[in-house]
């Protein structure tokens, strides 16, 4: 395996890593802040036991996705140092204001965790609502950072190096809208559902009082986001249009240059013979979507020379399965919606149990997915159209075995935290 | 002040901040294990450290991200070339971290225990080690500058010699020390706190042996870094202040003043590493790189201290009532 291929390989497996963690420290204490708020209303000692699990579910969630964050700002020397030395000081400061913002979680965390009886219920439920405040604000940032990644600005080029540097034009970057508000659903969308499967799961062995209302609020947060991401999902095609053609190509597996060209569902692309076989093919669908115009020219991967393509089917495939995913999520959704005004009884009915058990966990592969399309689709460009990937990574040889120590380590952590959740959250034997 | 010395002084307190918080961490690591069957003293330290643990450890990515955002020729220089006791520290940090999400929220099986127990304090010996490597290999000027870069593509000689190894010795006696004098304040078991209290004379009599050793060999390694930590016009009133911590703290321990032996065994680590940053200065990366060719432009180093002012005074406060709320004992 070569360094290049180790350290790319690393890095990938570290965000992949990551990113359930730090959608997971994002949506859980939304869960943990909706029952607690619900316990405050209403006084059903469920809500509180609710708020609680779940709270003790945030804090290993939060101390793991920590540890895996301390790790990446770590990688990105030790593996980047070349991206580091032009990339650190234009977007040092989403970074900057993503540690502030994780310190600030970290506190609130604490007061949530050990001041139960140690606060007014008012500034207990108030820190709950810090935790969340904060965690959403530090993803926003970090994201700002990856988003400057696909579409650089705020500096100038000269003699190869950075100058005229700009950190607010930096942060707010073409796709940081965009980028920000589809994140920030998809952790909603992702560990709500996934949150409901498991519950739902433990719903169809017995019933249970503590678990069906772990059910509900979990699949209303789950819902609400899957119902918005689609037209999240439309703002994003269209930013990635008009600022990355190259990776609106490769996603859709578009070789020719067209107008009214076709929207792909399914399909295989050939790197050699330059053609997508075995797709439905929707006419001028990806025109009408990509740039709400029928008649709209697409460029194609031919226009673009061969060393600047991404690898094609792996972006197709896996934006495929994140549409795929997110559809199916939607249609679940649509139809809890559905059923909540028509007829309540029928959401813990075993065969829409059995539905959302089955269904929940696609939002978090939708969520690597789509971070498969979006960062292997910006390949050969680390910064995109301005610093190759190539020549970025560190001169250190060996990388294989940093990334052989890297996956061990990583599994063992995984082992501990799967262990760790389970007694945690899911209680004994003798839980409700 | 010039902007990137302020930089420079940012990063050097956020390592400061973090020895005296995080670095009691990774000490009470080294005591467990010593203390691997003794289960009421792995519970103090585990109570001591859990509410805090995450906000202490931050003030390491914050000095990172300092360090790439301010001075990115330096993070770029330390990155490239102190790469495997870098990685080293970084998987010393994962494991120490499951080890302890394991022990505070996990089974309570004692075979579990006590394998997660070798665990977090083996983590806890190699990463303190690491950090202490790394801070001497830079001070001692053992990073290739961009000319020698070229020439060279030995990763291992600028971290494993002497002089690095003493440093990372005393880093890690420091830290057993901090943590030892910490802990006789957060218990009231008569018997436990007479162990934290010999310890805590241990573990100063050993870092002022270490220090010796690390400056002696600093002599004939490093001997530019020797001249200035020995021979600047500060270095005389310094090493007097330093030595007038260490001593007090070791006298207060005798005396049973826990309060002030914390006070001052901070203050004894926070000079140390003082004296590292003033022992360096004006280069970020000796003996060639300064501060100012390290540095990014003056406009991203003014958004860096402002966004560093403006987080202190949003977090301090906060941080203070988190400990309030938490100390209060109920």
């Amino acid at each position: 395996m070569s360094d290049l291929l180790a350290a790319r390989a690393q890095m990938a497996f570290s965000l992949g890593f990551h990113i359930v963690f730090a959608v997971a420290g994002i949506a859980v204490p939304a869960l943990m802040v909706l029952a607690e708020g619900r316990w405050l209303r209403h006084r059903h000692p469920v809500d509180l036991e609710l708020a609680k699990r779940w709270s003790k579910g945030a804090a290993v969630l939060f101390a793991v996705g920590a540890i895996s964050g301390t790790v990446l700002s770590f990688e990105l020397g030790l593996l980047w140092p070349r991206f580091m030395a032009f990339a650190g000081p234009i977007i040092g400061m989403p970074f900057s204001l993503e540690g502030v913002a994780f310190f600030m979680e970290a506190i609130c965390l604490g007061v949530y965790l050990y001041g139960w009886d140690r606060v007014s219920p008012r500034a207990h439920w108030l820190s709950g609502v810090g935790v969340l405040t904060s965690g959403t604000l530090s993803g926003a940032f970090v994201v700002t950072a990856n988003a400057w990644m696909n579409t650089p600005a705020g500096f100038a080029l000269a003699g190869g190096k950075p100058v005229d540097i700009r950190p607010l034009a930096a942060l707010w970057n073409p796709a940081a809208p965009t980028e920000i508000v589809h994140m920030t659903l998809a952790s909603f969308l992702s560990i709500g559902f996934l949150a409901a499967a498991i519950h739902a799961y433990r719903l169809l062995k017995r019933p249970s009082e503590f678990h069906r209302r772990a059910y509900t609020l979990s699949l209303s947060v789950g819902a609400a986001a899957a119902l918005l991401q689609p037209f999240s999902g439309d703002f994003s095609a269209r930013q990635v249009a008009r600022n990355q053609p190259v990776k609106l190509a490769a996603l859709e597996g578009q070789w020719e240059t067209r107008r009214g060209a076709p929207l792909r569902l399914g399909g295989l692309p050939d790197d050699q013979g330059e053609i997508t076989r075995y797709a439905l093919e929707i006419p001028r669908g990806l025109s009408l979507l990509a740039r709400h115009d029928a008649n709209a020219e697409i460029a194609g991967l031919k226009s673009f020379p061969r060393e600047d393509r991404p690898p094609v089917i792996v972006v197709h495939i896996a934006f495929q399965v994140m549409v795929a995913c997110g559809t199916l999520l939607f249609a679940v959704s649509a139809l809890a919606v559905l059923l909540a005004w028509r007829r309540r009884a029928a959401l813990v009915e075993p065969w829409f149990l059995k539905l959302v058990a089955l269904s929940g966990p696609l939002g978090v592969v939708a969520l690597e997915a789509g971070w498969t399309v979006t960062e292997v689709g910006r390949q050969p460009w680390i910064i995109a159209h301005v610093v190759r990937v190539r020549d970025a990574v560190t001169p250190m040889p060996g990388l294989r075995y940093s990334l052989a120590a890297v996956v061990a380590v990583y599994a063992l952590l995984s082992a501990v935290v799967f262990a760790t959740l389970r007694s945690q959250v899911l209680g004994s034997r003798h839980a409700p | 002040m010039r902007l990137e010395d302020a930089v420079g002084a940012c990063v050097l307190g956020a390592l400061i901040v973090y020895a005296v918080t995080g670095g009691a961490d990774y000490g009470a690591g080294v005591w467990e294990l010593l203390a691997l069957r003794d289960k009421r003293q792995s519970e103090v330290i585990e109570r001591a450290i859990a509410p805090i643990w995450e906000a202490d450890h931050v003030w390491l990515i914050a000095a990172v991200v300092m360090l790439f955002m301010g001075l990115p020729g330096a993070f770029t220089a330390i990155s490239t070339w102190l790469h495997i006791p870098l990685l080293l520290m970084l998987l010393g940090v994962v494991l120490r971290g499951s080890a302890f999400v394991f022990r505070q929220y996990g089974s309570r099986s004692a075979a579990a225990q006590r394998l997660w127990g070798v665990v977090f304090s083996a983590a806890s010996v190699v990463t303190p080690f690491m950090l202490g490597m790394i801070a001497a290999a830079v001070a001692a000027g053992r990073v290739p500058g961009a000319d020698e870069a070229r020439a060279t593509s030995d990763f291992i000689a600028p971290w494993l010699s002497p002089f690095p190894l003493c440093v990372g010795g005393l880093t890690l006696s420091l830290f057993a020390f901090l943590a030892a004098v910490y802990l006789c304040k957060e218990t009231e078991d008569a018997a436990l706190l007479e162990t934290f209290r010999r310890r805590a004379i241990a573990g100063g009599f050993a870092s002022g042996a270490m220090a010796g050793v690390a400056f002696f060999t600093a002599r004939a390694e490093a001997p530019a870094l020797a001249a200035r930590l020995g021979g600047a016009w500060w270095s005389g009133p310094f090493h007097a202040a330093t030595a007038a911590a260490a001593v007090g703290a070791l006298g207060c321990l005798f005396a049973r003043r826990y309060r002030e032996a914390r006070l001052l065994a901070a203050a004894q680590v926070a000079l140390v590493i003082l004296g590292w940053g003033f022992a360096q200065y004006p280069f970020a990366v000796p003996p060639h790189l300064t501060l100012l060719q390290a540095a990014a432009p003056p406009l991203v180093l003014k958004w860096l201290l402002a966004i560093f002012a403006g987080g202190l005074v949003l977090v301090v406060p906060a941080f203070g009532y988190l400990m309030i709320v938490f100390k209060s004992r109920s």
